[in-house]
């Protein structure tokens, strides 16, 4: 019989495209993407859009609706005169240049808690994946860090040290680290049954290069998409926070911020209230429809089990 | 002669979206009469699939569709009929058996519902009188105390009872045309003779036409009336068994039918080299009953084993699905801890070592595994898998690389395809790529757990020599792990049967070929397809 190296099915010599091209054609990856962009720019270029500083108080310009004109003093002393172009608030600070600068907190809460909690969710979750004995007892502490409520236990937190972004930023990241550890466990404990990583074994690799080489890759896709709907939900998380007045200084330009300034004269001048949201809002869709899309593109099976 | 039952003329179903063929078959004539099985057998990529979901309308929607040609059920063309005039003929005129019963169940209805189902849509029958068809069809199948298995649901029922439950529903309405796809292929040597006779007997009953696929010619030689052949989307050859199987025509045909492997083992020599491998009454159990739960369930997976394996020597571990034998491999292989029990490898027992202490002896046994498709890391070239081993154990990468170059062409492939990721080769490619791994690490024991079974038949052939190969270039002790007799014949010095974690015989191959000692041993014989046609003629 002829050598399998000859007869045998031609070697395929196109690859299939990259997951990451696939991701790239997807329309919601582009839509949510261009947004993210768009905010990321704000926040980044926020002084050089025509803002002045968003804590500057002004009480002869208290609220005042979008477009119209007032007259502000600078350091020294001169009288220029401004167009509110988002209103002012109940002290007379400029909405524009909060939002503009909110962006910035919210941002930085976002990537952050996303960050801290998919770094930790993961190295837990592989631990607890690989290592059975230790699984019990690291998946009944996350069993019970997600029976507390994510907003009691960020208050609970946030009175507990001083006030500030990263008190803010650690209470809403402890309570998303048991999802992504469940995630990362669910992983690796279907492949750790793989063939390819028997085979490892059976090839004397060590544990620690294993799980490098073999479980961690199967779990960047999934944490790519458990990343985006984080960074979703704690932009959201820290809004509600600045707004029941326990999370970043109220002096701080967040939307929750200044969205909880403007709720006493909400029916009087909406504008405080509806440029943050609209912004609020705005960012976390296009999170959302970013996470979707890259989990329809990177991840199908996970799309199709929601 | 009267209309057949089923014709098919002129066939073509196009495929969308490229692939590496335009067509997943073309030009398909063939014909099915009442009364008669048809074999349609090919090996994975024949179109023998496609061509019984064209014939239900069961075609993917989107990737496949019938371009041209017609099919016609006792006269009537089916192409171009809607979804629902289908819906009308599928059930009541033709039905369809899959080949994993537990999938194709529905996990949360009653079994009798579900055959019940079928009445419901087709018939006028009430609740009353559909119970009483289907506890009718029940006993016609053969299943066990129907009055008391109709309300179970799939998962309390065995693989065999469950296909059963399929072939009931399928029959239910008498159907003229059965197709029945793999239907035996996920079952057990001995359930697969019984199914195989039921089909046969509800045949004969009821005088209805199958078209019957498979990729067993053992199976093949036991029920069908007529055989087609297909490869690569095409009809080969067809034409009555006897004619088909003692003398086929085309080369291809020919080539599959010296791929299966004979019955009759060949005469070997006693291998006397150095003993490799002694495992000394081994166990493996799961499930402990403790203080906490006194009633936990504990299962012997591997009860008492004794076994030993000599440089040069083919041991094969045959059994059925469930007898423990995968997990004595895993054991030597210390991929799960034996309960109790030594693993001597060349005199060290290994059996109660810790992983740290283990790690270091890693590298005298290997093991091949059973799923080529993931058995290597999809995001790793296989240069990459290859070297892996030998690095661990302190080789450099250059040299590691080397000696990869060198096994490729041990296993006739070309060096080139080290550069290469796994999903660019074929099931056959990828196992000699794990059997090169395997062999990087200059192991004294290879085990291979099944390593042909996924596997199409010719393909096997040459991964089998391969395997014979190695092991006379390296001089190695194999420890083969099989449920296919006709390989165990082919390839094992020794043989030891396992039922239900014992080995309940064990002694050289011929031996027990010959003249079988223990019941199970001679019902595993008697249940082996086409025992009684003789094949490999051409090896």
């Amino acid at each position: 019989m002829a050598d399998l190296a000859t007869s045998g099915p031609t070697i395929a010599a196109v690859a299939r495209p990259g997951a990451s091209a696939r991701a790239l054609r997807n329309p919601g990856v582009i839509a949510g993407g261009v947004v993210m962009v768009l905010v990321v720019v704000i926040g980044l270029l926020a002084p050089w859009l025509g803002t002045i500083d968003p804590t500057a108080i002004n009480p002869a310009a208290r609220n005042r609706v979008p477009g119209a004109e007032y007259t502000m003093r600078t350091d020294s002393g001169e009288r220029i005169k401004m167009i509110a172009r988002f209103g002012t608030d109940s002290l007379g600070r400029d909405i524009y240049s909060r939002v503009v600068y909110g962006a910035r907190i919210s941002l930085l809460v976002g990537v952050v808690v996303a960050l801290i909690s998919i770094v930790t969710g993961l190295f837990i979750g592989l631990m607890a994946g690989f290592f059975r004995w230790l699984d019990a007892v690291i998946m009944r502490i996350m069993d019970g860090l997600m029976a507390i409520p994510a907003i009691l236990l960020a208050i609970a937190m946030v009175s507990l040290f001083r006030a500030g972004v990263f008190a803010v930023i650690a209470a809403i990241a402890v309570p998303e680290i048991p999802r992504v550890v469940r995630l990362v466990r669910s992983i690796v404990l279907s492949v750790r049954v793989e063939p390819y990583v028997e085979a490892a074994v059976t090839l004397g690799t060590p544990t620690a290069k294993l799980l490098w080489r073999h479980v961690l890759p199967n779990t960047i896709a999934p944490l790519i998409v458990q990343g985006t709907f984080t960074c979703a939900s704690a932009i959201l998380v820290e809004a509600i926070l600045s707004f029941l007045g326990i999370g970043v200084p109220p002096e701080v330009p967040t939307w929750g911020n200044i969205m909880a300034e403007g709720r006493q004269v909400f029916s009087l001048y909406p504008h405080n209230i509806i440029y943050p949201g609209i912004m609020l809002a705005a960012t976390i869709l296009a999170v959302n429809v970013l996470g979707d899309g890259l989990r329809d593109t990177l991840d199908p099976k996970m799309a199709k089990r929601v | 002669m009267s209309t057949p039952v089923l014709e098919i003329s002129n066939l073509s179903v196009a495929i969308h979206g490229g692939g590496d063929r335009a067509h997943a078959v073309k030009g398909i004539e063939l014909s099915v009469g009442a009364n008669e099985i048809v074999c349609v057998v090919g090996e994975s990529g024949s179109g023998k699939s496609v061509t019984a979901q064209s014939v239900m309308g069961l075609l993917p929607k989107g990737l496949m569709s019938v371009e041209s040609g017609s099919i016609r059920l006792q006269g009537e063309e089916l192409i171009g009929k809607g979804d629902a005039a289908l819906r009308a003929i599928r059930g009541q005129r033709m039905s369809m058996v899959f080949q994993e019963p537990m999938t194709a169940l529905n996990p949360v209805e009653r079994v009798g519902n579900q055959i019940a189902e079928v009445l419901e849509v087709h018939t006028d029958l009430d609740a009353r009188g559909r119970r009483a068809r289907v506890l009718e069809i029940m006993r016609s199948v053969h299943l066990p105390d129907p009055e008391h298995m109709i309300d179970a649901y799939p998962h309390q029922l065995s693989g065999g009872q469950r296909q059963r439950i399929m072939i009931a529903a399928a029959l239910v309405l008498d159907p003229a045309l059965l197709i029945a796809d793999e239907p035996t292929t996920a079952l057990d040597v001995t359930t697969q003779a019984q199914i195989l006779s039921l089909i046969r007997e509800m045949q004969v009953r009821k005088k209805t036409g199958v078209l019957f696929i498979t990729h067993d010619f053992g199976v093949v030689s036991d029920i069908a009336d007529r055989v087609v052949v297909m490869q690569l989307g095409r009809i080969v050859e067809q034409g009555p068994r006897e004619e088909v199987l003692r003398r086929p025509r085309e080369p291809y045909t020919k080539m599959l039918m010296a791929s299966v492997p004979s019955m009759t083992p060949p005469t070997r020599v006693p291998a006397t080299g150095a003993v490799t491998l002694e495992a000394r009454n081994l166990f493996k159990t799961y499930g402990r009953r403790s203080f906490w739960q006194p009633k936990a369930r504990v299962t012997n997976a591997v009860n008492d084993v004794t076994l030993e394996v000599r440089r040069g020597e083919t041991l094969g571990i045959v059994g059925e699905s469930g007898s423990g034998k995968s997990t004595v491999a895993r054991c030597v292989a210390r991929l799960v801890d034996p309960t109790a029990g030594t693993i001597a490898i060349e005199g060290r027992d290994i059996a109660t070592l810790s992983e740290s202490q283990v790690r270091p002896l890693r590298r005298r046994v290997q093991i091949v595994f059973q799923d080529p498709y993931r058995s290597l890391n999809p995001r790793r070239t296989v240069g990459e898998a290859i070297i892996e081993g030998p690095m661990n154990y302190g080789l450099s990468r250059e040299a590691a690389l080397r000696r990869a170059r060198q096994l490729m062409m041990t296993v006739h492939l070309t060096p080139d395809a080290l550069e290469r990721y796994p999903h660019q080769f074929s099931g056959g490619q990828r196992q000699r790529i794990c059997i090169a791994r395997a062999l990087a690490m200059e192991p004294v024991l290879l085990i291979g757990d099944e390593p042909v079974s996924a596997l199409d038949v010719s393909v096997q052939a040459q991964v089998l020599k391969l395997l014979d190969e190695v092991r006379r270039t390296f001089d190695l002790a194999v420890l083969f792990i099989t449920h296919d007799l006709r390989i165990a014949a082919q390839v094992c010095d020794r043989l030891a049967v396992m039922q239900r974690g014992v080995i309940v015989e064990q002694g050289a191959t011929a031996d027990v070929f010959a003249n079988p000692q223990h019941p199970y041993t001679r019902a595993l014989f008697e249940a082996a397809p086409g025992r009684h046609q003789e094949f490999g003629s051409g090896r």
